[in-house]
């Protein structure tokens, strides 16, 4: 990717500029999806679509970052500044808000899992286990921590240092935090989760921005076969592939 | 009221594996078949893009929703009971197919000792070695007669290994060779082989070369692309109901295949079995379907709680000892894990299968002297690769954060420097272990949920110690930089992780402690047959599917004899008591 692009900082909505002809070095040892399956195995590379039209130039916008889950924005940029401590930027390359991570979790949040829906939520809820459901245990705990950061510090969590927002988080995972309903441990713990996975999620959920989380830990993603790698004595990095090139 | 269907011969209630192998045989043998799922109806045409880590593995896309149903866990008998919430830590197989179409497809059978555990224990050491609160017992069967039909479940399922050099020999080899191997497999093989070890690549579903079973379906290749144990496989290189048993009864016109079919009662009139009741999950529409022969295949939750639900067998008492219906149940989710992190090696582990591994069996089963020893049985120590999914795999060295800056360094490095020593422990079952009905918690049509009490043993925190120690020598020997030994939990929290789940409707020779007999025939009820798990007495080291499918396939024999001869017991019952 350009230099362009990765100072573009991922909150801020200015449209990237994408070629194919980029995305054409990504499908080396990839197979195209199709119906009959049996007749793909064994060939050492097929042919894409996007190399068939390589060399067209093709500008987008991200048009998919916006919020479906939050309402307030203050919410939003105490998450992203959350997440960021959790996985920040560094030598090895982008952290949290430059991999899309939080519009990431707002979009998870937004989804029927976010609601619970799937999970057994009949009363009595005893044993320490939470009526609220995911997003509510997500906005609970995010304005809690734009409270404790501004009664600590007078500033929104996002406003504070990094070493202050760090010891602020702490509280939060040790269980120190009040919240109602649920444990601020229990809080953290999915925050941290939702930011280990759109760090590392196929980049169709909105996270792991141009394959960049799997870049750093040379992850090569969604490939049809690695039998041409299995046995190899020395370690091969492959690059990367998402989902989306089974499709197109 | 119900609406009244014609009559079948046979009717499965859960179309996975068992209720796969009972379509595909009774309607080879010419009888009609109707198969009742709950889930969907899915085929490989559904199991494409599925390479997605949050969509399978973390969320569960192919486990059942806990929406209207769960189970509920405690520990001991004077706990309240927990509902599991989480459809994610739940992982029953959603649709047909069942948990065969997300399993990891590690094939080993049960050993010999196992079939006879009891008597040969007493045997060798006696009566003295097995705590009185355990509850062990044989089988009813041995593995000699058993081993035909692991032989016909390997052949069906293209199963792909090599011996195992501690095990009896097989009547045929593997269908199919065992796996390649990766540069991590041989550093364990030629480490622990120095180390005066036999290492075999363990036996596996997802098999190596293209395969055509006696049944006439094809299996495909398998890739190593790692997207395995919890998702489908989208080459059809993992032998699963959905591309072998299923279609193969289905090409005989024989099986009327009915999803969205959730079964509520077994119908009876306390000497026979008459037919299922079961509810359209859409509408809520009840239909009654009648059958010569009633088999329940689904998961040993939902056999148990079927049976306690329809007044079948007497259930279990924990006080007393008596009664069948729940005892025994084993949960073999406790896996013994080490870590070894490498700092100067990087393996291809992003290459990989559901099963992909080799495994060692010198500590299971009475193959090492348990005299000096608080635990009976023990487990295999294997190497499993599983791949590298990066959001499930953040290992770092002792002592680093969770999260934050040394977390991503550190768990960056390790990506691709780890390995991972497994043991599953042998799981004996206990007197205060079983399934009841929850008197809290209920389904959407105010059914109590099945509830489980149970919890780690001393005999598993003994196996755990003794095989851990063992990991931590082979991961020294293999130059490893840190070692993570990971603890044993303190108390069982009723995530399942796989589908490993034993007892509640155990086989056995005698009416007195045991459900079945070894046709999986209910004593109490000759027309009514439990297939899968629900029938050990207890959980051996090693995957249940092979041992279950093995039984299931001596039990289809049972059923068309028992078709034939107008009905009848298969098997004359003992009464071990008066034997002793």
């Amino acid at each position: 990717m350009s230099e362009q692009e990765k100072n573009n900082p991922i909150l801020d909505k200015r449209s990237s500029r994408r070629t194919f002809i980029k995305n054409s070095g990504l499908t080396v040892g990839g197979l195209v999806l199709g119906g009959a399956i049996g007749s793909l195995i064994g060939k050492e590379e097929v042919p894409t679509q996007q190399q068939a039209v390589s060399g067209v130039v093709h500008e987008t916008n991200d048009y998919s970052e916006a919020l479906q889950f939050f309402t307030r924005t203050e919410d939003f940029n105490a998450l992203a500044a959350a997440t960021e401590q959790i996985y920040p930027e560094d030598e090895h390359g982008p952290g949290a808000i430059k991999l899309g991570v939080p519009y990431y979790i707002d979009k998870q949040l937004a989804s029927p899992w976010g609601r619970n829906a799937d999970d057994y939520m009949e009363r009595p809820f005893n044993n320490g286990a939470t009526p609220l459901n995911r997003g509510d245990i997500m906005i609970q705990g995010i304005r809690k921590l734009n409270d404790v950061a501004n009664t600590k510090h007078q500033m929104a969590f996002n406003a504070i240092s990094e070493d202050e927002q760090i010891i602020i988080l702490q509280d939060f995972e040790s269980g120190n935090i009040e919240l109602p309903l649920v444990s601020s441990a229990e809080f953290f713990g999915l925050l941290r989760q939702l930011t280990i996975e759109g760090c590392y999620c196929d980049p169709m959920h909105g996270g792991n921005k141009n394959m960049e989380g799997w870049k750093m830990r040379e992850f090569p993603g969604a490939y049809m076969s690695f039998i041409d790698v299995v046995e190899s004595k020395e370690f091969v990095v492959k690059n990367p592939i998402s989902l989306s090139n089974h499709l197109h | 009221m119900a609406k009244v269907l014609p009559k079948t011969d046979v009717v499965t209630v859960g179309v996975g594996w068992f209720g796969g192998i009972v379509a595909a045989e009774l309607t080879k043998a010419g009888y009609n078949v109707v198969g009742l799922d709950k889930g969907k109806e899915k085929n490989i045409k559904d199991y494409q893009l599925t390479h997605d880590e949050v969509r399978y593995p973390i969320r569960g896309e192919g486990y059942q929703k806990l929406t209207k149903e769960t189970y509920t866990y405690r520990n001991t008998l004077d706990q309240e009971a927990t509902p599991i919430r989480d459809k994610a830590t739940s992982v029953i197989g959603e649709g047909i197919g069942g948990g065969g179409s997300h399993w990891g497809a590690q094939t080993h059978r049960y050993y010999p000792y196992d079939f006879e555990i009891k008597t040969k224990t007493i045997e060798k050491y006696g009566d003295g070695k097995i705590p009185t609160d355990m509850t062990i017992q044989d089988w009813g069967i041995t593995y000699d007669e058993l081993e035909p039909y692991f032989d016909k479940f390997e052949k069906m399922a293209g199963i792909s290994g090599e011996p195992d050099p501690n095990y009896p020999e097989r009547s045929n080899p593997y269908p199919n060779p065992p796996l390649k191997k990766s540069e991590a497999l041989r550093l364990f093989e030629e480490t622990t082989k120095q180390m005066g070890y036999q290492p075999f690549m363990i036996p596996t579903g997802t098999v190596s070369q293209s395969y055509t079973n006696p049944d006439g379906q094809q299996l495909n290749a398998c890739q190593y692309c790692a997207f395995c144990g919890s998702n489908y496989c989208e080459y059809g290189a993992k032998a699963d109901p959905v591309v072998t048993v299923i279609p193969t009864a289905q090409k005989t016109g024989k099986f009327d295949l009915r999803t969205h079919a959730k079964v509520t009662r077994v119908l009876h009139d306390g000497q026979k079995a008459t037919g299922v009741l079961y509810q359209d999950t859409r509408t809520g529409e009840e239909f009654e379907q009648p059958a010569d022969l009633v088999v329940l295949t689904s998961y040993v939750f939902n056999n148990v709680r079927l049976l306690l639900l329809s007044g079948i067998g007497e259930p279990y008492n924990p006080q007393t000892g008596t009664g069948v219906i729940g005892k025994n149940f084993t949960d073999h989710h406790g896996i013994t894990i080490s870590f070894g992190l490498f700092d100067d090696k990087k393996f291809n582990n992003y290459a990989a299968t559901g099963a992909y591994g080799m495994a060692i069996t010198d500590y299971t089963g009475d193959l090492f002297d348990h005299t000096n020893l608080d635990f009976i049985h023990g487990g295999q120590i294997e190497l499993r690769i599983t791949g590298t999914a990066p959001i499930a795999n953040n290992l770092t060295a002792p002592g680093t954060s969770t999260w934050g800056k040394d977390f991503k360094r550190e768990s960056l490095f390790y990506a691709n420097r780890s390995l991972m020593v497994f043991t599953q422990k042998a799981t004996m079952p206990f007197k205060n272990h079983y399934l009841d009905l929850d008197p809290n918690y209920k389904d959407e049509n105010s059914d109590p949920l099945i509830r489980i009490t149970w919890d780690y043993s001393n005999n598993d925190r003994g196996i755990h110690d003794f095989l851990q120690q063992k990991h931590i020598e082979i991961l020294e020997e293999m130059k490893a930089t840190h070692i993570l030994p990971v603890p044993i939990p303190e108390h069982y929290t009723g995530g399942l992780a796989f589908q490993h789940n034993g007892g509640g409707v155990i086989m056995g020779s005698d009416p007195t402690n045991s459900a079945i007999n070894n046709y999986l025939q209910m004593w109490d009820m000759d027309n009514l047959f439990v297939c899968g798990a629900s029938a050990f007495p207890h959980f051996s080291a090693t995957n249940p599917t092979t041992t279950a499918a093995a039984l299931t396939y001596r039990a289809t024999e049972g059923m068309i004899q028992f078709l034939k001869n107008g009905g009848g017991q298969l098997v004359v019952a003992k009464n071990e008591k008066q034997l002793v």
